[in-house]
């Protein structure tokens, strides 16, 4: 194919050609950062929690008037709760994972000496925090049963210096136990909180992630042999099979109504509707972005409809006088094709470096990460194909031009 | 002359259909999806408190300990309990009000069984006056009210409604959790957008249903909400009174006169000053005073999402825009002919262009009306969002003369560069070639 002949009649249309090559190029700016956004998106909420997903409920209660001995209804629901047919696990824990509203979190230090906070880890209270939500021990073990201490008394031990009865043990992440001590075991090792309180790691779970706030590191998470009642704002998370979630969470509500009618219930969820809640965003953000990538492609699409149209109009009479020296209907449908192909070059050339400039803007602005040179290519070769597509009406009306145009007068 | 220009240009649109829908629909498309946005932007960087705003402002004093000091870091945006008090108790401010976020469980006359949980404020007695909330029945309390712990209450329109089926509730008795109050006012609807004076419950939350004296709910132990930020001591068997290393609180002030704003900056370093000087401070004075505006502009209330999908809609606009000037160059281009035939027999060049210009201002209303239906549903989808914010994306009319405006206008600026080419056209060259 001989591109002389499509450059120079380019160069009689200069002004309608770059217009067409900056629209191109601002498209596929757009659109590949567009894209990028989206896959941030889908990647955060593809992040795995680390525990058993689809086998949770979680009821959360709130008391009318006087409440009652904290601890002692506390094990009454939980054995009331045991008593259900399907239910695997029950604990009272503080906090799950991806979930919005309030969240527990610790400063954490590797020495007492230390001024500053190394990070802020997520705080996970209750008894049987492992086999309820199902996260996976690498290595260690999990906390005795001697070894919990009542969340009210160690606030009271707190309080007054009494520091001998405290929980001296932690289970932490795996996140957690690399970012702390890299390329060391950390089982046995021992961090400190607030003012120098000492945690020896008695094991390490492969994954468990913070509620929110998680830009202080999805995975920092730790747990603490705490024991929790409904009242310090915990909540029921009772373990299931999947199919069973439905069904237990009636029954649970209705044992722990019975138990005692003077409390509302504030949260009655399955796990997965929870992160489904705090996801919701993300997703409607993700869904926002690829209709303007739709409508920026149709309108780029149009207007390469449009322009060819006017130009394969324009040019009817050179296209007869072609077709009558000689030239193949395949001939003048690769003319336009090849001049799309040029056009659609300069654009996505221009649009790269455009892509780039936006990606560093945002990357300043919105702290976005850079831009993969993945997206390069790929961009590159949908568009292309998206150009010719465009074209493809026009031109083959355009090939369709009988060379008999050439004898007629205008 | 005008009516001839729109017979001309009506007939030219008409001539190529396909062309002329696709400058449409691009434009639509360009304003819908901007308009959407900058609809949402409009909604959510709006004044909460038109013509309150500059006289409102939030303090803030720093009294941590030194640990975890970091130099120039700006002061806490909470308060304690201490402070707060103390800050009461001098009173500099026209008015001031200290308050926290909480949830009290209504006790409906109908019985414990259906009992729900409803946001409350526990704050002080110049709350109503100075954000201006209007009273449809009785009035707030006063600050013997907060002292001496009485049990009253204010409570909206809305629950007044529910609970005993008339805004004209003062007086009735309201039961929270199980303690009596006795309603002393029922407030109009109130909504503040964003929720500047409490942003820990989410930017745009919906406003509180029940208003208690702080000093009544903290007596009674009522359950406080929102961010809380401690240091040293927590609070004791939900006593938040004596949670001294605690910062729960939001504190607010109004000041008329830039006198006062001038004064009372002054006052925040000296007030810094003797609690260092008391040893309750371990740190310099830093403290800021920050108006309603600054308030939320400090906060970073319009998410990042929302600014970018704005950029993106702008950016989406200008390529509608670039789609438009290409495709108004070749339909003016085209029609040299007829525009030489004009210029021949004597029209000036001002007056085809001014022709030209006609056309294209029809191209934008069509483009407009386009874009005005594509934003209507663009914003029915951004309230079916799950986000707080969403359900206050609407339509003003101030907005919808904006669409027509923005779509006219920037058809008229796409189509100034091809109507002055087409102009620039030499009849006598064009017509010796026909």
């Amino acid at each position: 194919m001989e591109l002389r002949p499509i450059l120079s009649t380019l160069r009689r249309h200069k002004i309608t050609a770059w217009l067409l090559v900056l629209e191109i190029a601002l498209t596929c700016a757009i659109v590949c950062n567009a894209v990028f956004m989206i896959g941030q998106r889908l990647e955060r909420m593809d992040l795995p929690s680390g525990i058993a997903e689809h086998e949770l409920v979680q009821i959360g209660l709130g008391h009318i008037g006087n409440s009652p001995d904290a601890i002692a209804q506390s094990q009454t629901d939980l054995a009331a709760l045991r008593q259900i047919p399907g239910v695997q696990q029950v604990a009272v824990i503080n906090q799950l994972p991806f979930s919005n509203g309030g969240s527990s979190n610790s400063g954490i230090r590797l020495s007492p000496e230390q001024q500053q906070d190394t990070l802020e880890a997520s705080t996970y209270y209750g008894e049987g925090v492992l086999p309820t939500l199902g996260l996976h021990l690498l290595e260690g073990r999990d906390f005795r049963h001697d070894e919990y201490a009542d969340f009210g008394t160690v606030i009271a031990d707190l309080r007054n210096g009494d520091l001998k009865n405290l929980p001296s043990t932690i289970i932490v992440t795996r996140a957690l136990a690399e970012r702390l001590w890299p390329g060391k075991d950390a089982l046995g090792q021992t961090l400190y909180v607030g003012k120098g309180l000492p945690f020896r790691v008695i094991g390490v779970v492969a994954d468990l992630a913070r509620p929110n706030n998680l830009n202080w590191g999805v995975g920092y998470s730790t747990v603490w042999p705490i024991r929790m009642t409904v009242a310090d704002g915990s909540s029921y998370v009772i373990r299931t099979a999947p199919q069973d979630r439905d069904a237990v969470l009636k029954a649970a509500v209705a044992a722990l109504k019975q138990l005692d009618p003077n409390r509302v219930v504030l949260v009655k969820r399955t796990y997965d509707e929870a992160r489904h809640a705090f996801f919701a965003n993300d997703r409607a953000m993700a869904g926002i972005l690829v209709g303007v990538i739709v409508a920026l492609l149709t309108v780029t699409v149009l207007g390469i409809v449009g322009l060819a149209s006017f130009w394969v109009g324009q040019r009817r009479r050179t296209i007869g006088v072609r077709r009558a020296l000689g030239a193949t209907r395949g001939d003048i449908l690769r003319y336009f094709q090849t001049e799309n192909f040029l056009l659609a070059s300069f654009g996505i050339v221009l649009g790269m470096a455009l892509a780039y400039g936006i990606n560093l803007f945002l990357m300043m602005h919105y702290e976005l990460p850079r831009l993969p040179g993945i997206y390069f290519p790929v961009g590159a070769l949908v568009l292309w194909a998206i150009g010719q597509l465009a074209v493809l009406g026009p031109a083959l009306r355009a090939a369709a031009v009988p060379p008999v145009v050439a004898t007629r007068a205008v | 002359m005008f009516g001839y220009y729109l017979d001309l240009a009506l007939r030219s649109l008409k001539r190529n259909r396909m062309l002329t829908a696709l400058m449409v629909l691009a434009i639509g498309l360009g304003i819908g999806a901007s308009m959407t946005m900058l609809t949402v932007l409009h909604v959510m960087t709006a004044d909460p408190v038109p013509g309150r705003s500059a006289r409102l402002f939030y303090p803030q004093v720093d009294p941590q300990p030194m640990e975890n000091y970091k130099k120039g870091e700006g002061p806490p945006d909470l308060w304690t309990w201490t402070d707060a008090m103390n800050l009461l108790h001098d009173g500099k401010g026209v008015r001031q009000a200290a308050m926290s976020g909480g949830q009290v469980t209504v006790v409906p006359p109908g019985g414990v069984t259906r009992a729900f949980n409803a946001h409350a404020r526990y704050t002080t007695a110049d709350f109503f006056a100075m954000f201006g909330l209007s009273f449809a029945d009785g009035g707030g309390w006063d600050a013997g009210d907060d002292g001496k712990r009485a049990r009253v209450a204010v409570i909206t329109r809305q629950l007044a409604d529910k609970l005993y089926g008339t805004p004209h509730a003062a007086g009735r008795t309201l039961r929270l959790g199980k303690y009596d109050f006795r309603v002393a006012g029922v407030v109009d609807d109130w909504h503040p957008v964003p929720h500047f004076y409490d942003l820990n419950m989410g930017d745009y939350a919906d406003p509180e249903q029940v208003y208690v004296p702080l000093g009544t709910a903290i007596g009674l132990k009522l359950s406080t909400m929102g961010s809380m930020s401690c240091w040293g001591d927590f609070p004791q068997d939900g006593d938040m009174a004596k949670a001294s290393g605690c910062m729960w609180m939001q504190y607010w002030v109004e000041l008329d006169t830039p006198a006062q704003v001038a004064a009372y900056r002054q006052y925040l370093v000296h007030y810094s000053e003797d609690q260092k000087q008391l040893g309750r401070f371990e740190r310099a004075p830093n403290t800021r005073l920050r108006d309603v505006m600054q308030w939320l502009d400090y906060n970073h209330v319009v998410p990042g999402s929302v600014q970018l999908q704005t950029l993106l809609a702008l950016g989406f606009l200008l390529v509608c825009l670039v789609n438009t000037v290409a495709l108004l160059l070749v339909k003016f281009l085209r029609r040299g002919g007829e525009l030489s035939v004009r210029r021949a027999m004597g029209a000036s060049r001002r007056s085809v262009f001014v022709q030209l210009l006609v056309e294209a201002a029809l191209v934008g209303l069509a483009g407009g009306v386009i874009g005005l239906l594509l934003s209507l549903f663009g914003l029915w989808v951004v309230r079916q969002q799950p986000t707080q914010y969403a359900g206050l994306a609407h339509l003003d009319t101030t907005m919808s003369a904006a669409t027509f405006a923005l779509a006219v206008c920037a058809t008229l600026l796409a189509a100034v560069f091809p109507a002055w080419r087409a102009c620039r056209l030499v009849p006598a060259r064009l017509l010796k070639t026909q």
